[in-house]
């Protein structure tokens, strides 16, 4: 078994090959070993994706907006992904991001993540029907398990879930009522006892 | 009285770094503070009667076990090679997590013998190969099997019996990430499992040699003395492979530096020295000078410094001796002034390292904050501005931003890494191909073009923006937010320059190691000794903190 060490430095060394700068290759290396962490095949779509990157061209995506769609061919997974972390802090007011066709999507996917560490919100990332929801950058709940390579998501859209409770009122209550069992009636004479009793907290 | 932490553009210069020597935070002491309560054992010694075969030792604590699994080897002697593109070697080792079944040491010993081209698992921790220095080994087997004691002399100029050429930690070659057990209390400070490696070697060899005198004559041999163990370390030979860690692991680097200086500071701010405090200095600091007058080497460039380094420390004394009022409040501040008046480099970091020794209050706080959680502050915060980035710039980095990288001398030399043994190697651009595919370690180079590609940005731009066009300069980015929390993260010299010594980076890491008598063997490769006068295991439990100032050799 490799180590996610050695899934790191070469994921970047192979970047800087295929012919990315270091900090790019840098960011690629960390990305499959958070991908391959996971659970998620990056090694194998990194791999799939140099080789095509040999014969094909891909679109750079330098700048970010609501709607990103291609000039001519698929976007680049690497640098639509940087462009997307390095502006996440002026996109996060969008609600929604759609791209259209990014090669290798898998490739995108732990730029995504590592926004939502950043912006502290988690994200839904949909490639076509496959669903991945990004917690912060520490768990990725996902309908998709397969050990196999994507070459492309024809939609791409990243949906700003806003930080909010996923229970109703009434069942916190209801769980804050149990919770309450394990207090102890204070006594009267603890009371009269306790810190600060005695003293006015009027002064 | 508050005493300022030392100028990073003072204390990060290559020959600063590079006249470094162990401390009391030096990371062999610290482990051998850490595990000293440990439960030692050597669980298996199956070798022949040649010493070929293989042993296990281990460390035990509660519930938690390392054991070091030894493979011994026969070496045909022209394929003894200290290289790093040697493949065989006179042992391999391989540190285990926990106690390692039949199973595993089967396992374990077809892989550990072919080092980097073999593959370790997850349970293993670290892995090492090391040679025979085969003139002192062959002479202590001679002599004990005679039943007589070896020769001192010969073994004070060698220092060990075996030599170490690499040791691999941290995820190489399927080994165990850190993550798996970087929440280890025990394994806090760097390179913990690779010092222990290194400690079980040691007395590994002593085992060998006892064991080979023994069969080449039963009746008569004798056991090495444990007085001429202790005085015996690993040897180490140290190439290239070093010096890019200290680049890469900037927060890391911070951390080992920061650790140091905190103490001198600290240290300095003390107003008032016990009188046994001072005493202890004095002796650690006049026990030292052995370690001094026994460090041979070849090496002009070293020999110079030893000498410069004796004459400097001579004149400490006698001025710590004959002038030095020692009632005076914040003495050891006194004294820190002095040296940077009166003394040069190697002396200061020296006495540095010296005025660690009586304070274990001042410094064992700090030895559990030398490692570093490095992905924390791999994101580069974008939406800082333009203007901020160029005032790091020119804040931390204006000896790097006043070289003229136009000049040959400044861009004479390229980091590579060789494609027969993945290793970092430095040569000349201008004589030799391959700088297309440089590493990126010119960080000054980079730094300074960074400077320059935004001195044509607006102000008022984010980084984001920048960085939209500019990713080839992402890297250096990182790095200019990194220095801005961590101050002695970064090199302030040019690593790329005709004058470069590189073994002052190597030197630099040995240092926090606790290697002594560094002896070049060129500008690139060192050999240096571990664990030279240090307590063995069965004496872990009560030993001397200063162990470092009463070897014999």
């Amino acid at each position: 078994m490799k180590s996610l060490s050695e899934i790191d430095t070469t994921s970047k060394r192979a970047s800087k090959a295929a012919g990315y700068s270091w900090g790019i290759s840098e960011e690629v290396g960390k990305n499959i070993r958070l991908l391959e962490m996971f659970g998620l095949p990056g090694v194998k779509n990194l791999n799939d994706f140099y080789k095509k990157k040999k014969e094909q061209q891909f679109e750079n995506l330098n700048l970010i907006s609501k709607d990103n769609k291609i000039a001519k061919s698929e976007f680049c997974p690497i640098i639509a992904g940087t462009s997307f972390l390095d502006q996440i802090k002026s996109l996060e007011n969008l609600n929604e991001i759609k791209f259209e066709k990014i090669a290798y999507p898998l490739l995108f996917l732990p730029f995504v993540s590592r926004a939502s560490e950043v912006i502290g919100k988690r994200l839904l990332l949909k490639l076509d029907e496959k669903e991945f929801l990004l917690n912060f950058n520490n768990n990725i709940y996902a309908n998709f398990l397969k050990n196999e390579i994507i070459k492309i998501a024809n939609v791409v859209l990243i949906k700003f879930l806003e930080n909010s409770d996923s229970f109703s009122e009434k069942e916190w209550n209801e769980i804050y009522k149990i919770s309450e069992d394990t207090f102890v009636e204070e006594s009267d004479s603890s009371m009269e006892k306790g810190a600060g009793a005695g003293l006015t907290d009027n002064d | 009285m508050e005493v300022e932490l030392r100028n990073p553009n003072v204390v990060m210069k290559l020959s600063r770094l590079g006249s470094f020597h162990q401390s009391k935070l030096s990371f062999l002491r610290s482990f051998l503070k850490e595990f000293k309560d440990w439960e030692y054992k050597r669980d298996l010694f199956e070798l022949n009667e040649f010493g070929y075969g293989t042993a296990v030792y281990s460390f035990k604590k509660d519930f938690r076990v390392y054991s070091l699994v030894c493979f011994a080897n026969e070496l045909n002697e022209k394929e003894r090679s200290d290289r790093v593109i040697a493949t065989k070697w006179d042992a391999a080792f391989v540190l285990y997590d926990g106690v390692p079944s039949k199973k595993d040491i089967d396992r374990l010993k077809k892989e550990v013998p072919k080092q980097e081209v073999g593959r370790l698992s997850y349970k293993e921790l670290t892995l090492s190969r090391a040679n025979k220095s085969v003139r002192a080994f062959d002479h202590v087997v001679k002599r004990l099997s005679e039943g007589n004691q070896p020769d001192i002399d010969l073994l004070s100029k060698v220092g060990y019996l075996y030599r170490t050429t690499a040791v691999y930690g941290s995820g190489k070659f399927g080994l165990a990430d850190r993550f798996r057990i970087k929440n280890r209390k025990e394994i806090y400070g760097p390179f913990r499992l690779e010092m222990m490696l290194v400690y079980f070697v040691r007395q590994f060899t002593f085992d060998q040699v006892n064991h080979v005198a023994k069969h080449k004559n039963p009746r008569k041999s004798v056991s090495l003395d444990i007085e001429i163990c202790r005085n015996l370390g690993i040897g180490n030979s140290t190439g290239l492979g070093m010096a890019p860690f200290i680049v890469n692991h900037p927060t890391l680097l911070n951390n080992w530096i920061y650790a140091r200086e905190t103490a001198l500071k600290n240290i300095r701010e003390i107003k008032d020295v016990k009188l046994e405090d001072k005493e202890l200095f004095k002796i650690c600091l006049k026990k030292s000078i052995k370690n001094i007058t026994s460090w041979n080497t070849d090496s002009e460039f070293q020999q110079r410094k030893i000498k410069s380094l004796l004459k400097d420390l001579n004149k400490f004394i006698q001025f710590i001796d004959n002038e030095f009022d020692f009632s005076k409040t914040f003495p050891f501040n006194g004294i820190y002034l002095w040296t940077e008046e009166n003394l040069g480099e190697e002396c200061i970091e020296y006495i540095v390292s010296m005025m660690m020794e009586p304070f274990d209050h001042v410094v064992n706080p700090l030895i559990n904050q030398m490692s570093s959680e490095e992905e924390k502050y791999f994101n580069i915060p974008t939406d800082r501005t333009v203007e901020e980035l160029r005032e790091i710039l020119e804040k931390k980095y204006p000896e790097i931003l006043k070289i003229d990288f136009s000049k040959k001398e400044n861009n004479q030399n390229f980091w590579f890494i060789s494609k027969n043994k993945e290793e970092p190697r430095l040569a000349d651009r201008f004589e030799e191909k391959g700088s297309d595919l440089e590493q990126p370690l010119a960080i000054a180079r980079d730094i300074k073009k960074l400077y320059e590609a935004l001195s044509i940005f607006k102000n008022s731009s984010t980084i984001d923006k920048f960085l939209a066009n500019n990713n080839n300069l992402r890297h250096v980015v990182r790095r200019a937010f990194i220095i801005e929390k961590f101050p002695y993260s970064e090199i302030q010299d040019n690593t790329i320059g005709q004058s470069i010594i590189p073994i002052d980076m190597l030197r630099l890491k040995l240092s926090f190691f606790g290697a002594l008598k560094f002896d070049p063997r060129s500008d690139k490769w060192l050999r240096i000794c571990m664990f030279q006068g240090a307590p063995l295991p069965q004496e872990l439990k009560n030993y001397d903190a200063h162990w470092v100032y009463n070897s014999l050799n």
